[in-house]
């Protein structure tokens, strides 16, 4: 399904769209940012619960266990917290004027 | 059963695609909050399409894993204060890095017996790990495709950064807890820590060749996860956004990399969009407080700590609303400093309707940004300008810094690290070399404060002990309106 150069291809183009995604951004969105990439690595979950599936003895159960346990604190502990400052950023009277900001 | 590969390929796909758009809108400040959700929608996508994946046992388990680690961050996520948002980042980042690694480490370990049968003769373009239902060489479902030199060498890789993020990130988090003593260094502490590392990649490099086995898997992960240990203990709070940054885009290659392992694309694209966008965030972070990341890293935040730290004489001076008040009711100039205090007390509209009847006395009022004002970089302009501040009256620090002496009244709410004097004069302390905000050339200085403990990096700040400094103790909220209202008992 994946072989060598295939994986490369996917490995360069990801690495460039998280690139250009990033490059403009204003700095007001740094943290917020971060935190949203944080949430979305969260996806090792997926990962983990391979493993788990995958797992024969005890001790891999053991592993992939402990795995699943912190991809999905890393996938909801990181959507929360992300939600919560982006919250921040809702403006809480539409319409308003803003004074000079155009 | 093709077609339910087929269907969960799908979902695999369109899970990325959310990832994509949704890390795309979170980077416009308009459309941020769909952002999430977006990505939130591709990750449950992903998370339910893994549970009907074919060749998978253990069900039972994984869903209570999934259960009980949703449950627990979601619930410390929800009920942490903002302010204690930074550590809860590291905190949930180490969690990742935690989980790529104990995947390397139980594929590693399921191919110990494997890979030696095996080793010499795989093929370089032998599918990484192709889960035995999927391929028709397959049929039984205990035989172990052996990992292909590239899946071993990505795998190990996977393991060792994934490692570091884990045991760096937790470290992140115990000291912005304040669980730990600021800075930890003792002599020769590089040369260690240089070892370490090349320890585990000397083992991981063994692993990787095809010297499969348990004690050295486990001698592995030892040091990968010590060497993050003694990466990050030397390093000081006020760089831990930074740190924290950095041990993102970690986890996000460390992902990649397993994800490659596992034959996993959605986790290859994800990880690795966020291993380059967390570190061009990085770089951009550090940039913004003017310092490089090798700097961060291993400059004078290790370096310093043998000498002494400055002596502050003096002592803080009170002054109560009523005198602060008329102080700025009859100033010329006042330049507003807020920090994160103030967002924390969401006490910007206050601040907003204070400095909007002191433009009607016909005071010349202005605020003042610094670039990592209150530890969120830029957060301060957002929550300006949605409290109705226009936009002509907010100042970056370049350009107000020279206007300090000519103000009549710095009022500094919230603001603690990015005004602290000691950036300039201290080489001992860990902000050395920091720009900062001068307002201590301001002719008068009032500081909105909670308490008299120190700020974000633990270091005392030599503005509050300053002659020109009067120190207005309470929440920023409650401060705001009683300088309103005395304001405008002054006008009636």
């Amino acid at each position: 399904m994946l072989d060598g150069f295939l994986a490369l291809y996917i490995f360069m183009l990801a690495a460039f769209t998280g690139y250009e995604i990033i490059a403009r951004v204003p700095v007001i969105l740094h943290t917020p940012l971060m935190s949203g990439s944080n949430f979305i690595h969260g996806i090792v979950l997926v990962g983990a619960m391979i493993a788990l599936g995958h797992a024969r003895t005890p001790f891999e159960m053991c592993i992939g266990f402990v795995g699943v346990l912190l991809g999905a604190g890393n996938a909801a502990g990181g959507y929360v917290v992300t939600e919560r400052m982006l919250e921040m950023f809702k403006t809480s009277k539409p319409g308003k004027d803003s004074g000079g900001a155009k | 059963m093709a077609w339910v590969q087929t269907l969960i390929d799908a979902c695999y796909f369109l899970a990325a695609l959310l990832f994509i758009l949704g890390l795309k809108r979170m980077s416009s400040p308009r459309t941020a909050r769909d952002g999430i959700v977006w990505a939130g929608f591709g990750m449950l996508l992903a998370v339910i399409a893994t549970l009907f994946l074919p060749d998978m046992e253990n069900r039972g388990l994984i869903i209570g894993a999934v259960l009980i680690g949703v449950a627990a961050a979601w619930w410390s996520g929800r009920r942490v204060a903002m302010t204690a948002m930074p550590q809860m980042v590291a905190l949930y980042n180490g969690m990742g890095g935690g989980a790529a690694a104990a995947i390397g480490a139980s594929e590693l370990i399921s191919h110990v017996g494997g890979l030696a049968v095996a080793n010499g003769v795989v093929a370089p373009n032998t599918y990484p790990l192709a889960p035995e239902s999927w391929s028709p060489l397959h049929g039984i479902a205990t035989v172990i495709a052996p990992l292909s030199p590239v899946a071993l060498a990505l795998g190990v890789l996977g393991a060792l950064i994934g490692s570091v993020s884990f045991s760096g990130s937790l470290i992140a988090f115990a000291k912005l807890q304040g669980w730990m003593d600021r800075r930890f260094v003792f002599p020769g502490q590089r040369v260690v820590n240089m070892l370490v590392l090349a320890a585990a990649v000397v083992v991981g490099v063994m692993i990787a060749t095809g010297h499969l086995s348990l004690p050295l898997i486990g001698a592995f992960f030892v040091l990968a996860l010590l060497f993050g240990l003694l990466m990050t203990l030397p390093i000081g709070g006020a760089d831990m956004p930074v740190v924290i940054s950095l041990y993102n885009a970690f986890t996000g290659l460390a992902v990649a990399f397993e994800g490659y392992v596992l034959n996993n694309e959605a986790m290859i694209i994800a990880g690795m969009v966020v291993g380059a966008a967390g570190t061009l965030l990085t770089q951009l972070m550090a940039k913004a407080m003017n310092r490089s990341l090798g700097n961060v890293l291993f400059g004078s935040f290790g370096a310093a700590s043998g000498a002494a730290a400055q002596e502050i004489g003096g002592s803080q001076k009170p002054i109560e609303a009523a005198d602060a008040a008329v102080m700025m009711a009859y100033a010329e100039r006042v330049v507003i400093v807020p920090g994160y205090g103030m967002a924390v007390a969401q006490a910007q509209h206050k601040v907003w309707e204070f400095a909007q009847l002191l433009l009607a006395r016909g005071v010349k009022v202005k605020f003042a940004i610094h670039p990592v004002a209150g530890r969120m970089p830029g957060h301060m302009n957002v929550l300006l300008a949605e409290a109705g501040v226009p936009y002509d009256l907010i100042v970056d620090m370049e350009d107000i810094n020279p206007e300090f002496p000519a103000t009549d009244v710095a009022l500094v709410i919230g603001a603690n690290d990015v005004v602290n004097p000691l950036a300039k004069t201290d080489p001992s302390s860990p902000i050395y070399g920091m720009p900062i905000l001068d307002v201590a050339d301001a002719k008068q200085v009032i500081v909105v404060k909670r308490g008299k403990g120190t700020g974000f990096a633990g270091i005392e700040n030599a503005l509050f002990y300053a002659d020109n400094a009067r120190m207005l103790y309470g929440d920023g909220q409650a401060a705001a309106g009683q300088l309103v209202s005395q304001i405008k008992a002054l006008d009636s």
